[in-house]
């Protein structure tokens, strides 16, 4: 009975959050469509979370999409089938590597971020002092961070995608012999439309899902520096899992059916 | 002007408020005073609907706060925050103007730094701070700036929650003295709650203690150390004994 109870109450609880970041995904909604609007904030955040993330965005699907090349090359060894190394790349890079591995690299870099920042606003009494200058907190700190990164990490997976089919495409024409012409052409060839769409529509949901824990676990972070480090913390594993799941499920949507 | 009457509040089993009743009026300055953890904060963002009281009504000339157009209501407060809750990603002078910049109070982006630059004049801070981020200053300054913000758009009402916490006591006294010129120049309606016993004397024209979530005592100032009350005594003597109990 006592397992019983516990598990009860885990499943209780699970279902407790999930209304509460459901509510809070609807609040930033609503406050993301009426105004005031803030464009100061939201080009701030388009400027933290989009342009200041290339950087690790270009150097993680550099370096994946050159080892996809190699893994690809050696696996495909074993039953004659190099050749389809630009194919494999390019389909693995934009359905999955692309979007998934922008994804958590956005909510290791940008939820942390935004956690952080808000819990110790929060902390510090500066969403309280928001509130008392007629500035909704919703407004001012989540809609132009949710908006925002549902908007530009769709943009960051595309560069993604590009860069690491070039990591791939300069390791097969630097070390694996393959023809530089010929590897563009292939990859050209084989990606579809939908390979595309379901790349970027990935980004925006998980753009999305990283910045709203973010602020979720920074609104509802708890008292003094530990609370702050639960709350980033708690974002991060929130966001990943999220995203992750979110992949699973979007897969099955564009290529399921 | 302000009014609570029969105020509760309760964060699950810690009963916090538990029937207060206070009356602030137009144009004058209230300390609450209270031991830590008496719910002094508790009581004045409920004035503020940072925190909504569990049962109990606060009126501000006569309307009930949760009644009032939030925005407009909000418009006539400033507040000092205990720790000044600058903005960190702002500079100094859109911290000042922060409520000049935007919503029903917004200016020009020009006059709106002027205006900041003339309020930090104000609390003694020169131009040259305007420009720098919150963290490049002392505390001191910090609590200056929060004044600053707080009176920016010459509010009716200005609450202060600990105004001198944390500083030295000159630097505490150029901030009570500067609280205290304020309100006379501005006419505002101002609370103030804090444990400092020089503020009070210095900022007050009444006091109410908070003691076990009520009002203990409340009167002017200068009745204060003749009130005869054990309690509000042993607190402005701050005796280890008495019927407070020191640990609590």
């Amino acid at each position: 009975m006592r397992i019983l109870a516990a598990i009860g109450h885990l499943v209780l609880g699970m279902l407790a959050a999930i209304g509460r970041v459901s509510l809070f995904g609807i609040a930033t909604l609503r406050h993301a469509l009426t105004p005031p609007f803030y464009p100061r904030e939201f080009g701030l955040a388009l400027l933290n979370i989009g342009w200041l993330s290339l950087p690790v965005v270009g150097l993680t699907a550099i370096f994946t999409g050159g080892a996809l090349a190699l893994q690809i090359y050696a696996g495909g060894a074993r039953f004659n089938a190099e050749a389809v190394v630009p194919q494999i790349v390019a389909i693995g890079m934009v359905r999955e590597l692309g979007p998934v591995l922008v994804g958590l690299m956005i909510a290791a870099r940008v939820t942390s971020s935004i956690a952080a920042e808000i819990a110790t606003m929060k902390v510090t009494e500066q969403i309280d002092a928001l509130v008392t200058l007629s500035t909704h907190p919703m407004k001012y700190l989540t809609a132009p961070r949710v908006v925002a990164a549902t908007l530009v990490v769709p943009l960051l997976v595309g560069v993604g995608d590009i860069i690491g089919i070039f990591g791939g495409y300069a390791v097969a024409t630097g070390t694996l012999g393959f023809n530089a012409a010929a590897y563009i052409q292939n990859t050209v060839d084989f990606l579809q439309l939908r390979d595309i769409t379901s790349s970027l529509a990935k980004g925006a949901v998980f753009g999305c899902i990283a910045a709203l824990m973010g602020c979720y676990f920074g609104m509802n972070s708890g008292r003094g520096a530990q609370g702050v480090g639960r709350a980033t913390k708690g974002s991060v594993e929130a966001a990943a899992v999220l995203i992750l799941a979110a992949n699973f499920v979007l897969t099955g949507v564009f290529f399921s059916l | 002007m302000i009014t609570l009457d029969n105020v509760h509040k309760a964060f699950g089993t810690n009963h916090v408020l538990r029937g207060v009743n206070l009356h602030v009026a137009k144009g004058t300055s209230m300390v609450i005073i209270g031991g830590s953890g008496t719910g002094k904060s508790v009581a004045i963002k409920s004035v503020l609907g940072l925190v909504s009281p569990d049962a109990g009504t606060i009126t501000v000339d006569g309307t009930d706060v949760t009644q009032t157009d939030r925005d407009a209501f909000l418009a006539r407060f400033g507040m000092l925050f205990q720790g000044a809750a600058l903005f960190d990603s702002l500079p100094v002078w859109q911290n000042v103007a922060f409520r000049l910049l935007r919503g029903s109070l917004a200016k020009p982006r020009d006059e709106a730094r002027d205006i900041a630059i003339e309020k930090l004049r104000r609390v003694g801070l020169t131009p040259d701070v305007a420009d720098r981020l919150p963290a490049e200053l002392s505390g001191g300054m910090q609590k200056r700036v929060g004044l600053a913000r707080a009176i920016a758009a010459d509010p009716e009402i200005i609450f202060f929650d600990e105004p001198t916490t944390g500083l030295d006591p000159i630097m505490a006294g150029v901030i009570n003295d500067l609280i205290r010129e304020i309100v006379h120049e501005m006419g505002a309606t101002t609370m103030t709650i804090t444990h400092d016993m020089s503020s009070v004397r210095t900022i007050a024209d009444h006091v109410a203690m908070l003691h076990a979530g009520k009002i203990r005592w409340t009167g002017p100032v200068s009745e204060m150390d003749s009130a005869g009350d054990p309690y509000l005594d042993q607190f402005i003597h701050g005796r280890a004994t008495g019927p407070i109990e020191a640990v609590r």
